[in-house]
C-alpha cells in the first residue's frame, strides 16, 4: 500500500508541474504589454513599474516562472489588485461557501442519482427504465443556470417560499442557511445526479448478472436482500471512483450557480476578477481548482485500493 | 437538405453492399431517439442558415413602444427589455450557438487527432510528454480553463469559441492517442509498415480511418457540450457581446426582469436545451450504432 502511494504521489507531479505551466502561461495570451493590460485604466508609470517589479515582467520567462512558483509553493499566491489583499486570503474567505454547496450538491445528487440508478438497473427495459434514463438525458443536457433561473421564478418569484439570493453562513443560523442554498445545491447537483444515475445503472446490470448474485438468488434469499446487500454494495465501489472524475463537472458548475444565485463563493470570485482584469486571483482560483481536483481523484484511487486489496500489487 | 437527403440516399443504396458506414446508417435509423436528434439538430441548423428569411424582425432592432411585452399575435414569443423581437433574437441566436458548437469541435478535432496521432504512433518520450500535458489540461474542470483562456484572451465569441476548443483538445487527444494504440498492433498497419510506407502516410491513410467512427461519437458529444458552454461563458458576459443575440446572454439580462416578463427567461433557455438535447441523443445513437461490440 505504501509502494503503491509512493507511486501515485509520484505520477502526480508532472501534472501539477504542467498544470502550474499552463496557468501561468495564461498571462502570455493578454495581447500587448502585460503589466499595461495589468493596471486597467491605471496608465501612471509608476504604476507600470511597480507590477513590472511585482510580476518580475522584465526578467527573461523562465525566471518569472520561478518567481511566480516559489511564491506559490511558499503559499504566497500573488496579490489582488483590485481588493488589495493576498489571493490566498481571499481564496481561503471564499472556499468554505462553495464547500458547503458542493457537499449539499453531492448530497443531492448521490441520493438522487444513485437512487435512480438503482432503480433503472433492476426494472430494466421496464417503462420506469426508461422514464429514468430520459429523466437523466434531460438532467445532462439543461444548463445549469438555466434551471436556476427557471426555480428562482417558481420558488422565489412565484411562490415565495425561498430567497432569490444571498448566502447565510450555516454557523450564524442553520435554518437560514438551508434555505438559502438548497436551491443552488438541487441546480449544482441536477447534472452530476444524471452522470451518477448513468455510471449506477451499468455497474448494477453487470453486478447482477455476475456469479455471486446467481449464488444469492439460488441460496433462496428474498430479491431486496439480494440487490441491496449483494448487488449493489459490489457495484457502488466503481461508481465512486467515476463519481470522482466528475467531481470537476461540479467544481465548473459552481461558478455558475452562484452567479445566478448570488453566492459569494469561488465561482464568483473567479468572475468577478475576471470582469475586474484582477489575473493573478483568476490564475490562483484556477491553480487551487486543478490542484483540489487532482488530490480528490488521488483520494478516491486510494479509497479504490483500500476496498479492492486485489489493486494493491 | 437535398444534399443530406442525397447523402442518406446514397448511403441506403450502398446498404446493399453491406459496407460498415452502411450497417451503421441501418442500426441508427432504426433508433427513433437518434433520428429524432438528428431532425432536430438538421432544422437547427436550417434555422440558423435561413435566419435572416425567417426572422419576422430585426434582432438589433429596438422599439420603446413595446418595451417587455407580454407574447401576442406581433410578437409571438413577447418582447424584451429594449422592445426587441425575442423570436427573432432566439432565431438569430441558433446562428452563435451551431457557431460555436462546431468551430469549438473543429479546433479540438484539428489539433486534438494530429497530437493524439503522434503521441499514439511514435511512443517513448513524445508520448510520456504530450500524457502528462494532456492530463494536466484534463485536471483544470471544463469551463473554469474556458474562462480563464477568454478572460486573458478577452471577451468575445471568436475568443470564446477558440477557449473551449482548446480545453476541448486534450479529450480529442486521448481519446486518438488511446485508439491509436490499439489499432497500431493491427496486421495491415503492420503490413503497410513491412511494405515501407511512411509513417504520415500510415497515419492517415490507414490509422485514421479506422478511429474515425469514435471521434465522430465524441465529435456529437462534445458538440452539445461547446454549445452549453458558449452559452455559459455568454451567460457570464464572456462570449458573443451585446446587442449581438446569443442565447446565453438573454438569459443573462432576462434573470434582471423575472418579476415582470419571465417569457425572456424561458425561450432562449429551451432552445439551449433542445440543441443540446438533440445533440446528445444524436451522440448516444451513434455510439450505439458504431460501437463494434454491437456489431
Amino acid at each position: 500500500m505504501l509502494m503503491f502511494l509512493a507511486r501515485r504521489l509520484l505520477q502526480l507531479l508532472p501534472t501539477l508541474f504542467f498544470v502550474s505551466v499552463i496557468i501561468f502561461g495564461l498571462q502570455q495570451l493578454l495581447p500587448g504589454d502585460p503589466a499595461l493590460a495589468m493596471a486597467g485604466e491605471e496608465r501612471d508609470p509608476a504604476v507600470l513599474d511597480q507590477i513590472r517589479r511585482q510580476y518580475n515582467l522584465d526578467q527573461p520567462i523562465y525566471l518569472q516562472y520561478f518567481y511566480w512558483i516559489g511564491g506559490i509553493l511558499t503559499g504566497n499566491l500573488g496579490e489582488s489588485m483590485r481588493l488589495k489583499e493576498s489571493v490566498f486570503t481571499l481564496i481561503a474567505q471564499k472556499f468554505p461557501v462553495t464547500l458547503q454547496l458542493a457537499l449539499m450538491a453531492i448530497v443531492v445528487s448521490l441520493s438522487v442519482g444513485v437512487t435512480a440508478g438503482i432503480i433503472s438497473a433492476v426494472y430494466k427495459n421496464t417503462r420506469l427504465d426508461y422514464a429514468v434514463n430520459v429523466l437523466a438525458l434531460t438532467g445532462i443536457s439543461t444548463p445549469n443556470f438555466w434551471l436556476g433561473i427557471m426555480l428562482i421564478f417558481l420558488f422565489s418569484v412565484h411562490l415565495g417560499w425561498l430567497p432569490a439570493s444571498g448566502y447565510v453562513s450555516p454557523f450564524e443560523d442553520f435554518w437560514m442557511s438551508m434555505k438559502t442554498t438548497i436551491l443552488p445545491a438541487f441546480v449544482l447537483g441536477n447534472s452530476f445526479a444524471a452522470v451518477l444515475m448513468r455510471h449506477t445503472r451499468s455497474a448494477m446490470l453487470a453486478a447482477m448478472t455476475s456469479d455471486y448474485v446467481r449464488t444469492a438468488r439460488a441460496k433462496g434469499l428474498a430479491e431486496r436482500i439480494v440487490v441491496l446487500k449483494h448487488a449493489m454494495r459490489n457495484a457502488l465501489t466503481p461508481v465512486i471512483t467515476l463519481g470522482a472524475l466528475e467531481l470537476g463537472t461540479l467544481l465548473s458548475g459552481a461558478v455558475l450557480t452562484e452567479q445566478v444565485f448570488s453566492i459569494p463563493g469561488f465561482g464568483k470570485l473567479i468572475v468577478d476578477s475576471v470582469f475586474n482584469r484582477d489575473y493573478a486571483v483568476v490564475q490562483g482560483v484556477t491553480l487551487v481548482t486543478a490542484t483540489t481536483y487532482i488530490l480528490l481523484n488521488l483520494a478516491a484511487d486510494i479509497a479504490y485500493v483500500l476496498v479492492n486489496p486485489r489493486l494493491r500489487e | 437538405m437535398a444534399a443530406v437527403a442525397d447523402t442518406a440516399k446514397s448511403i441506403e443504396a450502398a446498404a446493399g453492399d453491406e459496407s460498415p458506414m452502411a450497417r451503421a446508417w441501418l442500426r441508427l435509423k432504426r433508433r427513433k431517439s437518434a433520428m429524432f436528434g438528428l431532425g432536430v439538430v438538421i432544422l437547427l441548423i436550417l434555422v440558423a442558415v435561413f435566419a435572416p428569411l425567417i426572422s419576422p424582425f430585426d434582432p438589433a432592432q429596438q422599439a420603446y413602444a413595446f418595451v417587455r411585452k407580454a407574447p401576442s399575435w406581433r410578437n409571438w414569443l413577447g418582447t424584451d427589455e429594449s422592445g426587441r423581437d425575442i423570436l427573432s433574437r432566439v432565431i438569430w441566436g441558433a446562428r452563435a450557438s451551431l457557431l460555436a458548437g462546431v468551430v469549438s469541435v473543429a479546433i479540438a478535432l484539428g489539433l486534438g487527432v494530429p497530437i493524439g496521432i503522434l503521441a499514439g504512433y511514435s511512443g517513448g518520450w513524445t508520448d510520456a510528454i504530450i500524457s502528462r500535458i494532456t492530463d494536466a489540461l484534463l485536471a483544470i474542470p471544463f469551463l473554469i480553463l474556458a474562462i480563464a483562456l477568454a478572460a486573458f484572451l478577452g471577451p468575445s465569441l471568436t475568443n470564446a469559441m477558440i477557449a473551449i476548443g482548446v480545453t476541448a483538445t486534450p479529450i480529442f487527444i486521448r481519446l486518438t492517442r488511446g485508439q491509436v494504440l490499439v489499432v497500431k498492433t493491427e496486421d495491415y498497419v503492420e503490413a503497410a509498415r513491412a511494405v515501407g510506407n511512411n509513417p504520415l502516410r500510415i497515419a492517415f491513410r490507414h490509422i485514421l480511418p479506422n478511429i474515425m467512427p469514435a471521434l465522430l461519437v465524441q465529435a456529437s458529444l462534445t458538440i452539445a457540450a461547446a454549445i452549453i458552454a458558449e452559452a455559459s461563458l455568454s451567460f457570464l458576459g464572456l462570449g458573443q457581446q451585446p446587442p449581438a443575440p446569443s442565447w446565453g446572454s438573454m438569459l443573462n439580462t432576462a434573470q434582471r426582469f423575472l418579476n415582470n416578463a419571465p417569457w425572456m427567461a424561458i425561450w432562449p433557455g429551451v432552445a439551449i436545451f433542445s440543441t443540446v438535447l438533440s445533440f446528445n441523443l444524436l451522440g448516444d445513437g451513434l455510439r450505439d450504432a458504431l460501437d463494434p461490440k454491437e456489431r
